[in-house]
C-alpha cells in the first residue's frame, strides 16, 4: 500500500497570553509523527485536551503548523497554498448541530464546496451532484430544499458527511462524527462510514473518545496524551497486546457492555487528572499517574520507537512492564 | 426479600406545550428494594429522566402528573406539598445531575454548598457542618479537603467537581441516590474514577441508586437490575443477565446488536435501528417502536401490547412475546 499522508514532527503552540518577552504556550500537538496508508483509516483517541482534534486539524491546515511537515501524496504541503487540496481532503464535524448554517438550505450547504472549486458547469449539473450526494448518505433529493433545523441529529450528521463528500475528496479528516448521536443512531453512521470507504476507496483518520467504536472502525489506532502520541499500533494489537501504561488504563477503564466480561475484567484505575497542558510535567507527559514511573522519567523524554513491526510506544519501561 | 423503596405504579406525565400533548411517561411503574441499583437505559427523550427526577417530586414545567402513584420510602411522592418535598430532597433522595460544570453555584465556595445541605436538614450548628463537610470531602477521595472547602467550583476539574457533587448529594446519607448521567460530560479514566467511588460509598453507607445512563457499558458493570425505556415506555425490565444474555424486546435486541465491543475479537459488521427515534408529538397508535422494528406485524401498529412475564423480575411489552404465549398455551389446551 502507497502512504496518503506523512506527518513528520507535527507541533503546534497556541499562544496563550504571558508577556511579549516572555510568551506562554499551550503545546496542544508536540511532535507527532505518524503515516496513514492509501484507504486505510487510522483512529486517534485520548482524553478531552490531549491534542486529538487539533492534530487533525492542523493536518488540513486549519491551524498553521508551528513547526514540522505535513506531506501528502508525495507533496509538502506545509507551506504551499491549499485550494488545490481542499478539494481532496475534507472533514466532518463533531457537532452536527452547530456545524450546519441554519440559514441555508441543505442544497446550498452541500452545494457550496461544488461552487467554491467549480465542479459544476451549469445549474442542472449541479443541482444532480447535490441530489447524488444526498442519495449516497441516506438521504433524498426533496430534502435539499429544508434548512437544517428540520432534521434530527442523525440526518444532519449526514447532510455534514454529504457536504465532505461533494467534492470527490480521497480523504476526510472524522472529528468526533458519532458521539453526539444517539445509540441507536451511531450505528448507522459507522456502517455509512464504512461503505462509503469500500465504494469510494476513501481515507480516514478517525478521531474519537469512544475506544468500542473507534476500534470497530480502525485498521491502526493512535492513542494521544497531553499532546504527544503515546502508542501507535494496529486495532487489534492495541486492544489486546497494548504496552504503554496509559493505552492499558484507557482500555481497562472502558466500561464493557457485557455483565459476564466486565466482572471479570482486571480494572487499573488511575489516580488524579490529566495535568494542564499549560504546565505538563517534564519527561515523560504521564510520569504523575503512572504506577511505574522512576527518575529517568522525570529527566528523559521516552522516545517514541519502533518496539515490533507497526508497533510504536513511548516509554523508557516497555521491556520491564510487559 | 429487602423492604420495598420505591413503588411507581402507572405513572402517566405529560408536557403540555403550545405544540400539543407530549406524552413524556405513558404507564411507567417501578419497584425497588433497598440496595438495588437499577439502571434506566434508553435514547434522549424517551423519559429517563423524567421518571427519576418525578420520584423527587421535581416535574418541570410545563410537565403534569395525569396519573398513577410514586411511593417512596413511605411517602407518597405526588400528594406531597411543596414543603413537605423539601424535607426529603437532599435528605432521604439525593440527585447528581450530568454536568458537574454547570450544577454547582459559581459563586459560593464548595464549603459553603457543601454546608447548606447539612445546616437545612439536620440540627448540626455551623461548626459541627463544617466538620462533617470535611469528613465528606475526604470521603469521595478529595486531597487536602480543608483547602477545597475554601476553594470556587471553577477552580476545580470536572472530576473533582463531579466528586463535590457526590458529596453534596451524601451529606444527609441518603437512602437513595439518583445519578442522571453522571459520566457523560468526563473522560474515560475520570468515569472510571467516579464510578468506582459510587459503588464504594454504596458499599459503606448501604443506599440505593438508580442510574440514568445511554451507555450500556455502565450498567452492564453496576446494576443489578436494567429498565430500558423507549418513548416514554418501559419495553423491557430484567436483571442485568436478562438484559444483556436473554433480551426479549425488538429494541433491547437491536441495541445491543448495534454497539461494538472492544473486546470482540474479530470484526462484526454492526446492525443498526434503522429509522429515527419517535416523535412524542405524534406517537404511533400501537407499540411506539414499531416503525422501526424488524418484525413489526399489523397489531403492533394498532395497539399497545400487555406486559409478557418471562420470569418474576423480567417483563417486556412485545406482541411477539403475546403471540408465544398465545401459541404455548393453544398447545396445551
Amino acid at each position: 500500500m502507497s502512504r496518503l499522508l506523512e506527518v513528520n514532527n507535527l507541533k503546534q503552540y497556541f499562544r496563550v497570553g504571558g508577556s511579549i518577552f516572555r510568551p506562554k504556550y499551550v503545546k496542544a500537538v508536540d511532535d507527532v509523527t505518524f503515516h496513514i496508508d492509501k484507504g486505510e483509516t487510522l483512529g486517534l483517541v485520548g482524553e478531552s485536551g490531549c491534542g486529538k482534534t487539533t492534530t487533525g486539524r492542523t493536518i488540513l491546515r486549519l491551524h498553521e503548523p508551528t513547526d514540522g511537515q505535513i506531506i501528502y501524496d508525495g507533496t509538502d504541503i506545509t507551506k504551499v497554498d491549499m485550494m488545490p487540496y481542499r478539494r481532496r481532503m475534507q472533514i466532518v464535524f463533531q457537532d452536527p448541530y452547530a456545524s450546519l448554517n441554519p440559514r441555508m438550505t441543505v442544497g446550498d450547504i452541500v452545494g457550496e464546496a461544488i461552487d467554491i472549486h467549480k465542479l459544476a458547469s451549469d445549474k442542472h449539473e449541479r443541482k444532480e451532484r447535490i441530489y447524488t450526494m444526498l442519495e449516497r448518505v441516506g438521504l433524498n433529493s426533496e430534502h435539499a430544499n429544508r434548512y437544517p433545523h428540520e432534521f434530527s441529529g442523525g440526518q444532519r450528521q449526514r447532510i455534514g458527511i454529504a457536504r465532505a463528500l461533494a467534492v470527490d475528496p480521497e480523504f476526510i479528516v472524522c472529528d468526533e462524527p458519532i458521539s453526539a448521536l444517539d445509540v441507536s443512531i451511531q450505528a448507522q453512521v459507522v456502517n455509512m462510514f464504512e461503505e462509503l470507504q469500500q465504494d469510494l476507496g476513501l481515507t480516514y483518520l478517525f478521531i474519537a473518545h469512544d475506544l468500542n467504536v473507534v476500534k470497530h472502525i480502525s485498521n491502526r489506532i493512535g492513542v494521544m496524551y497531553l499532546g504527544k502520541l503515546v502508542e501507535l499500533a494496529d486495532s487489534y494489537e492495541l486492544t489486546f497486546h497494548n504496552l504503554h501504561p496509559y493505552t492499558k488504563s484507557l482500555i481497562s477503564a472502558i466500561p464493557i457492555p457485557d455483565p459476564v466480561e466486565s466482572r471479570t475484567k482486571k480494572r487499573i484505575v488511575l489516580e488524579g487528572d490529566v495535568p494542564s497542558p499549560l504546565d505538563p510535567p517534564t519527561g515523560c507527559r504521564f510520569r504523575t499517574r503512572c504506577p511505574y514511573a522512576t527518575e529517568i522519567c522525570a529527566e528523559q523524554e521516552p522516545e517514541f520507537r519502533e518496539i515490533s513491526k507497526g508497533h510504536h510506544v513511548a516509554c523508557h519501561h516497555v521491556e520491564k512492564i510487559n | 426479600m429487602g423492604k420495598t423503596l420505591v413503588d411507581i405504579k402507572n405513572l402517566r406525565l405529560s408536557f403540555f406545550t403550545p405544540a400539543g400533548e407530549v406524552k413524556a411517561l405513558n404507564d411507567i411503574s417501578i419497584k425497588m428494594e433497598e440496595g438495588d441499583v437499577l439502571g434506566i437505559v434508553g435514547e434522549s427523550g424517551s423519559g429517563k429522566s423524567v421518571t427519576a427526577y418525578s420520584l423527587m417530586g421535581l416535574v418541570p414545567y410545563p410537565g403534569r402528573i395525569i396519573g398513577g402513584t410514586i411511593d417512596f420510602n413511605g411517602h407518597r411522592i405526588n400528594e406531597m406539598t411543596e414543603e413537605q418535598l423539601r424535607d426529603i430532597r437532599g435528605n432521604e433522595v439525593s440527585i447528581i445531575f450530568q454536568d458537574p460544570m454547570t450544577s454547582l453555584n459559581p459563586v459560593y465556595t464548595i464549603g459553603n454548598q457543601i454546608m447548606e445541605v447539612i445546616l437545612l436538614h439536620t440540627d448540626k450548628d455551623k461548626k459541627q457542618a463544617c466538620e462533617r463537610a470535611v469528613e465528606l470531602l475526604t470521603l469521595v477521595g478529595i486531597n487536602e479537603p480543608a483547602k477545597r472547602m475554601k476553594q470556587y467550583p471553577h477552580e476545580l476539574s470536572g472530576g473533582m467537581r463531579q466528586r463535590v457533587m457526590i458529596a453534596i448529594a451524601l451529606a444527609c446519607e441518603p437512602k437513595l441516590l439518583i445519578a442522571d448521567e453522571p459520566t457523560t460530560a468526563l473522560d474515560v479514566t475520570i468515569q472510571a474514577q467516579i464510578l468506582e467511588l459510587m459503588m464504594e460509598l454504596k458499599r459503606k453507607i448501604g443506599m440505593s441508586i438508580i442510574m440514568i445512563t445511554h451507555d450500556l457499558g455502565i450498567v452492564a458493570n453496576m446494576c443489578q437490575k436494567i429498565a430500558v425505556m423507549y418513548a416514554g415506555k418501559i419495553v423491557e425490565y430484567g436483571t442485568t443477565d436478562d438484559i444483556f444474555y436473554n433480551p426479549r424486546h425488538e429494541y433491547t435486541k437491536g441495541l445491543l446488536r448495534s454497539i461494538p465491543k472492544l473486546t470482540d475479537k474479530e470484526r462484526k459488521r454492526l446492525v443498526p435501528i434503522e429509522g429515527t427515534p419517535v416523535d412524542l408529538l405524534n406517537p404511533p397508535a400501537g407499540c411506539p417502536f414499531a416503525p422501526r422494528c424488524s418484525s413489526c406485524m399489523k397489531v403492533c401498529l394498532k395497539r399497545m401490547p400487555e406486559y409478557t412475564h418471562i420470569s418474576e423480575d423480567h417483563y417486556s411489552a412485545c406482541w411477539l412475546l403475546q403471540k408465544e404465549e398465545f401459541e404455548k398455551r393453544g398447545e396445551r389446551a
